[in-house]
């Protein structure tokens, strides 16, 4: 619990601190992955496979939403040239 | 050498390279440390015994979606936050991807090693365990069946949405006007 709680905070850290879109990306996928541990702890805690099943999910999520983030990065590289995200002000009104 | 020892040493590899790749410069240095954390917490369903999870860890994570990560860093090729010091000076650097991987092969073959080791000395893992591949599948496509399908459709839109978004801007089309 303690591993998977460090490992999540250091995701919101990489999310919180960092300028770069891709590293935000990858402390996304950190903060997925203490959930998995989470998962799998309860589920050989309680003798039940319910919380793997559910791990499998996640990491298809996972998959998927890594799938379209970097297609959304791509796009917008190519628009604006930088993974910078204090530049990111598309949307601002 | 002890479970516990194991847990500690995978616990305290995946924390150190999840803290390294949050601080590092170098996105492609960055993509290689989560690979390592990503292999130590297989290590850490291995020990929990959740072989079958371990597994789509490896293939799924680090096969797939850090390909994926490593493919757009590269192909952005603006790797380089701004750093404080010239590359050039440190010659230690630059050859570190190479060993970099090479450390990380050794450490898949000493997992895999390990791993397989262990079934063997327990003979393989009880039929009725609940973390066998045959249980896991059985309540996925009895019990989960339809989540089960809900997530083949959300990878198929997931797929679809990254293909239109990465694609180039078609030609803008000739406007209804003039033809």
């Amino acid at each position: 619990m303690l591993l998977s709680a460090a490992l999540f905070i250091i995701g919101v850290i990489g999310v919180m601190v960092r300028r770069n879109i891709i590293i935000i990306f990858m402390s996304i996928e950190l903060i997925l992955n203490a959930v998995n541990i989470n998962l799998v702890a309860f589920s050989a805690q309680l003798q039940n496979n319910v919380g793997q099943v559910f791990a499998i999910f996640v990491v298809a999520v996972a998959a998927a939403e890594a799938a379209v983030g970097l297609g959304i990065i791509l796009a917008f590289y190519r628009n604006k040239e930088t993974v910078n995200i204090d530049e990111m002000n598309l949307m601002k009104w | 050498m002890g479970s516990d020892t194991l847990f500690y040493l995978f616990g305290a590899i995946a924390i150190g390279a999840s803290l390294a790749v949050i601080g590092q410069r170098n996105p492609i240095y960055s993509v290689l440390l989560l690979i390592a954390s990503f292999g130590a917490l297989s290590g850490l369903y291995i020990l929990l015994d959740a072989p079958f999870v371990a597994v789509i860890q490896i293939i799924v994570y680090a096969g797939a979606i850090m390909v994926l990560f490593l493919f757009v860093v590269m192909l952005l090729n603006a790797p380089h936050e701004e750093t404080e010091y010239d590359e050039r000076v440190h010659p230690l650097l630059r050859s570190g991807p190479t060993r970099f991987g090479v450390a990380l092969a050794v450490a898949l073959m000493v997992e895999l090693w390990w791993a397989l080791t262990k079934g063997r000395e327990t003979g393989g893992f009880p039929e009725g365990s609940v973390s066998s591949v045959a249980a896991i599948g059985r309540s996925l496509f009895t019990d989960y069946s339809f989540q089960f399908e809900v997530t083949s459709v959300l990878i198929l839109v997931a797929m679809v949405g990254a293909v239109v978004l990465a694609r180039r801007e078609p030609r803008r089309p000739r406007s209804p006007g003039n033809q």
